[in-house]
């Protein structure tokens, strides 16, 4: 017999803050959570910008990946089967940016890896943390024990007052720059704090035990320049900091070189490089770093005020029939009071300038391939 | 003068007639920061429930139908300038667009504000 998953949504701890605060609560990822509160979209993303937005980040994945050895070493080079990154070199205290790689290439997954001196700490997406739970604990079993960290949740808090506003609960963390993680007492409680996030501004995600979640989000709302903030302005935040959407600007079709995320590759493990492949799909990846990939995402600015969403297509003409790409996040940038998008375009449509065209109810909106992030990073360095 | 609802939270005024046509405060407050409002072509003969005009939040496009049959005989300039006119003041100074009423018969299936009030509640 076979049975539908009628499972109900499933709550953070957060849930009873966010509904108290009068979230709108949305199914996302299997989770009920708040796609923005009473203030709406616009403000808490100008706050954000502006002081400190907290942000419910617990529906995602976090994971201990431990070497059998005992050495954080060993861990490194097992997930270097699975991940195009050089995750060796990541120091004790820092994290650095990967994707999960499937034979073809593609992503099955981008998430954050940390080097916590004796085993990595992984941070995933929520829709794919069972997918991504299963997929290490079958190819890295045999060296590595991988431990889902269902007991803890995640807090980000994002903007140039987060910094002050965690100094306040006496976590020490002025010292940390942009991609510093690691153990830190807040408000008492044992977390991890990375100088990390999703919007392009300075902030910080917190991994703190599930019991102490519900306290320290309420001791840092106390602050007046803390605000929470829904999933609608963390999209519109991610979106101007020109951050892909995993399952909209990147999946398993799209290669790490199509999505623009060549940087995320550090050369030694690119052909000629110390460890070069030896992780999924290489053989792809490592030929398009050499010759070029057919297609490449692209930052796009409209002309005119009507925002351009997913799945609209683009055109290389007003007239054209056939549609040279589509668009994978597109809608309305508060900070720069206009439209931007992202999509996917033919490499030789791509350059910075190029003048490409929208099909927005069915009229072709000009608009013209613009450097990314479309608002300055603000990350502490 | 007489104001009309619909169910999907539209407004008309009714003036002679001509029927002003916006959306109602309950619609503005769950469509959250408008961004955009695309406005039809001054002279179009609306049909009844013809997707009329597009009001965008910053999370997404919402079309607004025309609840009435009629010739567009003039838009609302202002919203294009400002769309957070919609916000503010979604009854007044918000109002999309103003029909020649073709049939007026049409009128008869919308509602009066006591009963939009508790479609609603």
């Amino acid at each position: 017999m076979l049975l539908r998953d009628q499972s109900p949504l499933k709550r953070t701890p957060l849930h009873a803050l966010h509904v108290a605060r009068g979230g709108k609560m949305v199914p996302f990822a299997g989770y009920d959570m708040p796609v923005q509160y009473q203030a709406g979209v616009l403000k808490e993303h100008l706050h954000a910008r502006s002081a400190a937005g907290l942000f419910d980040v617990s529906h995602m994945g976090q994971i201990a990946l431990r070497a059998k050895s005992g050495k954080v070493a060993d861990a490194a080079l097992a997930l270097e089967r699975l991940v195009p990154q050089d995750i060796v070199a990541v120091a004790p205290g820092r994290q650095r940016y990967a994707q999960f790689t499937n034979a073809d290439g593609g992503i099955l997954d981008d998430l954050m890896v940390a080097n916590f001196g004796d085993h990595l700490f992984l941070v995933v997406n929520a829709a794919c943390k069972a997918e991504d739970e299963a997929h290490l604990r079958a190819h890295l079993s045999e060296t590595c024990v991988i431990d889902a960290l269902a007991d803890r949740a995640l807090i980000a808090l994002q903007g140039p007052r987060a910094e002050a506003a965690l100094a306040k609960l006496g976590a020490d963390v002025a010292a940390m720059r942009f991609m510093d993680t690691g153990p830190r007492k807040v408000l008492g409680f044992d977390c991890f704090v990375s100088r990390s996030g999703y919007t392009g501004e300075d902030g910080f995600e917190i991994s703190v035990p599930a019991e102490h979640a519900a306290a320290l989000a309420a001791a840092l709302l106390e602050n007046a320049d803390v605000l929470p903030i829904g999933l609608g302005a963390r999209d519109s935040l991610r979106l101007e900091a020109g951050l892909c959407l995993y399952g909209h600007d990147i999946d398993a079709t799209t290669t790490p070189v199509e999505a623009a995320l060549e940087w995320s590759v550090q050369k030694s493990r690119r052909s000629g490089g110390a460890r070069a492949g030896g992780f999924p799909g290489a053989e792809k990846i490592l030929s398009q770093f050499e010759a070029g990939a057919s297609r490449r995402r692209v930052g796009l600015r409209a002309q005119g005020r009507a925002p351009v969403r997913e799945g609209a297509l683009l055109f290389s003409d007003a007239a054209s029939s056939e549609p040279v790409g589509k668009v994978t996040s597109g809608g309305f940038a508060p900070s720069l009071d206009a439209p931007v998008a992202m999509g996917y375009l033919p490499t030789s449509l791509a350059a910075s300038g190029s003048q490409i065209f929208a099909e927005v109810r069915g009229q072709r909106l000009p608009l013209r391939v613009a450097p990314m992030p479309f608002v300055p990073n603000t990350y502490k360095r | 003068m007489t104001t009309l609802f619909t169910t999907d939270h539209e407004w008309l005024r009714i003036e002679g007639d001509v029927a002003t046509i916006g959306v109602t405060d309950y619609a503005q407050s769950q469509l959250g920061d408008v961004v955009f409002v695309e406005l039809p072509k001054v002279g179009r003969a609306l049909k009844k429930a013809e997707a009329a005009a597009v009001v965008e939040s910053v999370k997404a496009a919402s079309d607004v139908y025309a609840p009435i049959s009629g010739e567009v005989l003039e838009v609302n300039a202002a919203l294009a300038a400002e769309p957070a006119l919609v916000n503010s003041d979604a009854g007044g100074k918000a109002w999309f667009f103003k029909l020649k009423i073709a049939d007026r018969s049409e009128l008869d299936g919308l509602m009066d504000e006591a009963a939009y009030a508790s479609h609603t509640a």
